[in-house]
């Protein structure tokens, strides 16, 4: 009896432990520092999460589709030199049809290699990454790019404005993470990416085109990347061109810390979005009760770890492995 | 090696070396005819700095082949580079090393290198012991390395120039330079180590097969441990090479340095999955990358467009791969 | 036979897990320089008996002697040091390694400084290879040789100890005539060296011609051992089949309508070649034949898995084009795979949504899947089924397989499709599922479904067919009606034995 409790508490941990360090840490720090849990501040973090947010959501459906996505913080880059290059060419409207055209292309052609191709996703997105690093750099001719009249576009709206009190990228970040947790676990096409994910041979054995799947959710990913990349130019009106360098591992971190599996099949958009915000409240938290930025790394470091431990180790039944 | 190679390999392993040649015949040929620089791209003087150059990633390059052919990967190298780096600058500084003269140089290398030992033991021990995955064990460790290393300094960079250092860091022995010497020192005693030794062959076995060698009552985690722990010490070495010369390391040095090491040990012909791999032929990806990167800024291309040639070749190469090693029509369509 | 110590001997074993007995007081004994068969239904237990003998199972009850030492098997590395050894039926190599890498893997020679002493490696194994007689050498790589060589490695492998006892375990499963005779040579000089062989097979042809006895198993019992000389096919076949389970034959008679699926000399090249067979509606076609004889991969052909190089499908008299899954389920056709675990389920989603997976897209209330739609076909197959599980919410991985495998079946049945294929219908299910999953078989005929049912259990096979198609190595060798069918000559069809060979 105590072993099937000791059991079923490991179980529950395992499943919602990720919301239960989040409580905790949020309480923590709440008590820590009063300043933590005003509005204020929590608007301040959401903010700045949204952009790793936005693209943490596209990626959470490349990993439960059993793949990953290392590109995406160099195509973050890209989309952003683009639209901010084509802003003061075509104007703001269609320079932000054509930014998103081009990203798409690129996560068509993404999808296209590792959906229909087969080929291994790390290495796709891997030479991706550095191709698209390319691309942007000879895109803008290895300057920073900046937008002439910064005072007279309505372009900022997306980055700087706030609608009834709520900053922009946090309602553009709420709404999208609303749409594909409902496109992701309402739809046909989100059983699909599950299905494909957890066990590819047994949705081809149930008739689910897997190739036309997983390039869906590149195209997916695409779209997020080149909305997170509107947010950027948005806000700063100007960007370098290694803008989201190094944000694809971030990114995965938030995706796995939110407990999607990479062998695929498993994740939430929600429990991303908890990934995200843990991220961003450790920094803001740890920052907040006088610790110095880098402590946020180290915890992340030790959470990270300990969540996928936790998940695997409920799943196998023992705390350590059995490798010899 | 000493398997006996079949047609297939022998056109696997010659791949990069020939991709090398056309790269050399076309810089050369075509480079000269449009070249910006009047100096020769072939030049002796060239080719030395290529290799002096191609020594950072090179050496990581070649302990990400080991974790690789074990069947891990290592994402935390650029990290562990940079605390290596930071290690070696500041304790020089320190008041008992300083009172050591230049006997603090062999000193504060050992610190450097035992830092990445250590680090490299510490995600051994997380893979082996909690059997959580290699590649999120090491991700997560990239971000907690860099932790430590801001840690150090904080955001300000770490500097110390000891002359003695850099004049042995810039010399040229046979006219090869300290840092290529280094390069070429590893390869071969990981070339050695790879193919001479149990321990070698057993990490190509665990990556091969993990199950086969588990019943041959092969200990997979002390081999995994002992591997990160070579990987670490490599990134190590990599940053006492390139910052005794250098003398100063931002905090945020190394970063995406374990994707350029992936990429070079993939090019090389190194399967992702273990089992398969060569020193060797990591050592040709690594010159490959450099020569494109050399290669193009001599025919005046801007350095930019050497990322878009190397991200797209990566993936020709992963579609000829998958070409070659296609089977018959008969295959299930999964 | 002389009256010696045996090598090995089991006495009493006993194991159990969760549900099953597995093993059910198993006893045997092997004498040197005897090759003794192990016998059995897929399921009897032989591979769980060969877990508990390679220590991977510890025995719940029982005792296994070693040249009759009571000895506790911890492991097949400890096994292999005693003495015993194993040669699987799943090849475990590493295939970019050389030759004597493998041979000697786990156990590579020494010499200072952990070097692996090259010298010697190979030329232990050469010696060994010597032995083996076989075409190749220490340096070739093992991913290179043919699977019959790659089965002389694992073979090499035994020899590196002085082995007191190899089990092999379907040797022949994946070899040629000719590579079959190599390997029995190689048992002949094994036996001849006093080394005890238990040989784990369902070829009753090479049992016959290569062991001094057999043992049966059957539902994990011990059902006796006979001497090869005095016993003949009939015998054997008898203790393996047994009556325990009800698997009268199938003689119920119904009305049978058009034929629904015809296929013309269909060929996927050296997979199986020349195959023809219709089945009508209400009809249940069984096949039945040996692991590799060509069965599965018909059957994913049909489904559009496969790319046939020769032949026709007609549906209903006409000739269709099925060039994927989606195609065929187009066509009303629906297959549940042989391999539950890997092509059935995705066994971290829950019941329900494994359940209506194939037509997700259709159940649809605006763009979102109809929760409701979903769980009125749920609710319909776990009745009709009788599917026991707690509710949809259940994790398919977390149900026993009987229940797994009616999933799997409520899954294509929900389809309603006019063609439906199951394969291998009742592997790794317990005894009383299987009995419904077999009526429920015949049910689905009465009900006007064309079925195939595929098989490598002959019980099942008689019990469940109207007409039992015979394939042996690629080709259909004979088409049996239930009327005509016996034991004899549908083993005898699959083993590749034709009636004039008979006659």
């Amino acid at each position: 009896m105590a072993q099937l409790n000791k059991t079923e508490i490991g179980a529950f941990l395992a499943k919602q432990g990720i919301l239960i360090a989040f409580a905790a840490f949020m309480i923590g720090f709440a008590l820590a520092n009063q300043r933590f849990i005003e509005l204020d501040n929590v608007f301040g973090v959401i903010r700045s999460s949204a952009i790793l947010g936005v693209m943490a959501l596209g990626v959470t459906f490349v990993v439960i589709g059993g793949n990953l996505d290392l590109s995406v913080g160099s195509m973050m880059s890209f989309s952003t030199i683009v639209v901010l290059d084509l802003h003061d060419k075509l104007g703001p409207g269609l320079a932000i049809l054509a930014m998103f055209a081009l990203t798409l292309a690129l996560g068509a052609f993404i999808g296209f290699l590792v959906g229909y191709l087969k080929l291994n996703s790390l290495i796709v997105t891997l030479g991706m990454l550095s191709a698209i690093h390319g691309l942007t750099l000879t895109w803008s001719g290895g300057k920073n790019m900046d937008i002439a009249d910064k005072s007279g576009t309505w372009f900022s709206v997306f980055g700087q404005e706030r609608v009834m009190g709520i900053p922009v990228p946090i309602l553009i970040f709420a709404l999208l993470a609303v749409a594909l947790s409902l496109l992701l676990s309402k739809t046909p096409f989100g059983r699909k990416v599950y299905a494909v994910g957890g066990n590819g041979q047994a949705a081809t054995f149930s008739g689910i085109p897997r190739a036309r799947v997983v390039f869906l959710t590149y195209i997916v990913s695409a779209f997020c990347v080149a909305t997170a990349g509107l947010l950027q130019a948005s806000r700063s009106l100007g960007s370098q061109n290694t803008v989201g360098q190094g944000m694809e591992l971030e990114v995965l971190a938030a995706v796995i810390l939110g407990g999607a599996s990479l062998m695929g099949g498993a994740g939430t958009v929600f429990k991303t979005v908890i990934g995200v915000l843990i991220l961003g409240f450790i920094q803001n938290g740890l920052l907040l009760v006088g610790l110095d930025f880098y402590v946020q790394y180290i915890v992340t470091w030790i959470i990270i770890i300990l969540a996928v431990w936790l998940d695997v180790a409920a799943k196998r039944g023992r705390l350590w492995s059995p490798i010899a | 090696m000493t398997t006996t190679l079949n047609q297939k390999d022998i056109l696997k392993r010659g791949a990069i070396w020939a991709f090398i040649l056309v790269e050399l015949a076309f810089f050369a040929i075509v480079g000269d005819a449009m070249s910006v620089s009047s100096k020769a791209f072939l030049s002796v003087d060239n080719m030395l700095l290529l290799l002096k150059q191609s020594a950072p990633i090179g050496i990581i390059a070649l302990g990400m082949t080991i974790v690789m052919i074990n069947g891990n990967i290592d994402l935390s190298v650029g990290a562990t580079f940079a605390l290596a780096a930071v290690v070696l600058l500041d304790s020089m500084t320190w008041p008992f090393m300083q009172a050591l003269g230049d006997w603090a140089i062999p000193l504060a290398w050992g610190f450097a290198l035992l830092t990445g030992v250590v680090l490299g033991a510490i995600n051994g021990l997380i893979v082996w012991k909690t059997g959580v995955d290699a590649f999120i064990v090491t991700l997560a460790s990239m971000l907690g390395f860099r932790g430590l290393v801001f840690m150090y300094n904080g955001e300000q960079p770490t500097s110390h120039l000891n002359w003695t250092l850099v004049d042995f860091a810039e010399a040229q022995f046979l006219g090869l330079h300290t840092a290529t010497w280094f390069l070429l020192g590893a390869a071969l005693i990981l070339w050695l180590l790879m193919t001479k030794t149990v321990h070698g062959r057993n990490a190509y076995a665990i990556g091969n097969n993990r199950e086969a060698a588990v019943n041959a009552g092969i200990r997979v985690g002390p081999h995994f441990v002992l591997n990160f722990m070579l990987i670490g010490f490599l990134a190590a070495l990599s940053a006492v090479v390139f910052y005794s010369e250098s003398g100063s390391v931002n905090p945020n040095d190394g970063m995406l340095y374990e994707l350029w090491a992936i990429t070079a040990v993939v090019l090389g012909g190194t399967k992702l999955a273990g089992g398969y791999g060569s020193i060797i032929s990591t050592l040709g990806g690594v010159i490959a990358i450099q020569l494109l990167r050399k290669g193009l800024g001599h025919i005046g291309a801007d350095t930019q467009t050497v990322n878009l040639v190397i991200g797209l070749i990566l993936i020709g190469v992963l579609i000829l791969d998958r070409q070659l090693n296609r089977k018959g029509q008969e295959e299930l369509k999964i | 036979m002389t009256d010696q110590t045996p090598v090995l001997r089991l006495e009493g074993i006993v194991k159990t897990f969760p549900g099953v007995r597995a093993l059910d007081g198993v006893a045997f004994s092997v004498l040197p320089g005897e090759v003794h068969a192990l016998m059995g239904e897929n399921g009897a237990g032989k591979s769980t008996l060969m877990k508990v003998l390679g220590g991977i199972h510890a025995p719940d009850e029982g005792q296994i002697f070693i040249a009759e030492e009571p000895t506790v098997m911890t492991s097949p590395m400890q096994a292999k040091a005693k003495g015993v050894v194993f040669i699987h039926q799943e090849l475990s190599l590493a295939d970019e390694l050389s030759v004597a890498e493998n041979i000697f893997l786990g156990e590579l020679p020494l010499k200072g400084l952990g070097r692996v002493d090259w010298p010697k490696l190979y030329a232990d194994t050469d010696a060994i290879l010597k032995t083996l007689n076989v075409g190749f050498d220490a340096r070739t790589r093992v991913g290179d040789l043919s699977i019959a060589n790659q089965q002389m490695v694992e073979i090499g492998r035994a020899l590196t100890v002085d082995p007191r006892a190899v089990i092999f375990d379907e040797p022949t499963a994946s070899l040629t005539d000719a590579e079959k005779v190599v390997l029995f040579d190689v048992i002949a000089d094994l036996q001849s060296r006093g080394v005890g062989i238990v040989y784990i097979s369902h070829r009753m042809e090479e049992i016959f011609k290569i062991t001094d006895r057999i043992s049966v198993l059957r539902d994990g019992q011990y059902r006796g051992t006979l001497n090869t000389a005095e016993t003949d096919e009939d015998e054997v076949t008898q203790l393996m089949i047994g009556r325990s389970l009800d698997l009268s034959r199938n003689e119920s008679h119904h009305e049978m309508g058009d034929v629904a699926l015809e296929v013309r000399g269909l060929g996927c090249g050296a997979l199986y070649q020349d195959v023809s067979f219709s089945v009508r509606r209400g009809e249940v076609l069984g096949f039945y034949g040996l692991v590799g004889a060509g069965r599965t991969e018909i059957a994913e052909t049909i489904f559009g898995l496969r790319t046939p190089s020769a032949g026709q499908i007609l549906l209903n008299g006409e000739e269709v084009r099925i060039a994927s899954p989606i195609d065929a389920l187009g066509h009303g056709i629906s297959l549940v795979p042989e391999d539950r675990k890997s092509q059935g389920l995705v066994l971290g989603m829950n019941c329900r949504d494994n359940m209506t997976l194939p037509q997700v897209d259709d159940l649809t209330a605006g763009p979102f899947v109809s929760d409701g739609a979903e769980i009125a076909i749920f609710d319909q197959y776990r009745d009709k089924l009788d599917i026991r599980t707690p509710g949809w919410r259940q994790i398919v991985g977390n149900l026993s397989g009987g229940n797994q495998q009616k999933i799997v079946i409520g899954k294509w049945l929900s389809m309603r499709p006019e063609v439906l294929i199951v394969d291998e219908p009742t592997r790794g299910i317990d005894v009383g599922s299987k009995s419904e999953i077999h009526n429920l078989i015949r049910e689905l005929a009465a009900q006007g479904f064309a079925v195939i049912v595929i098989s490598s259990e002959m019980p099942e096979v008689l019990h469940v067919s109207d007409r039992i198609v015979a394939m042996f190595s690629g080709r259909v060798m004979r088409e049996f009606t239930a009327d005509e069918v016996t034991e004899d000559n549908l083993i005898q069809a699959i083993s590749g034995i034709t009636d004039d060979k008979v006659a």
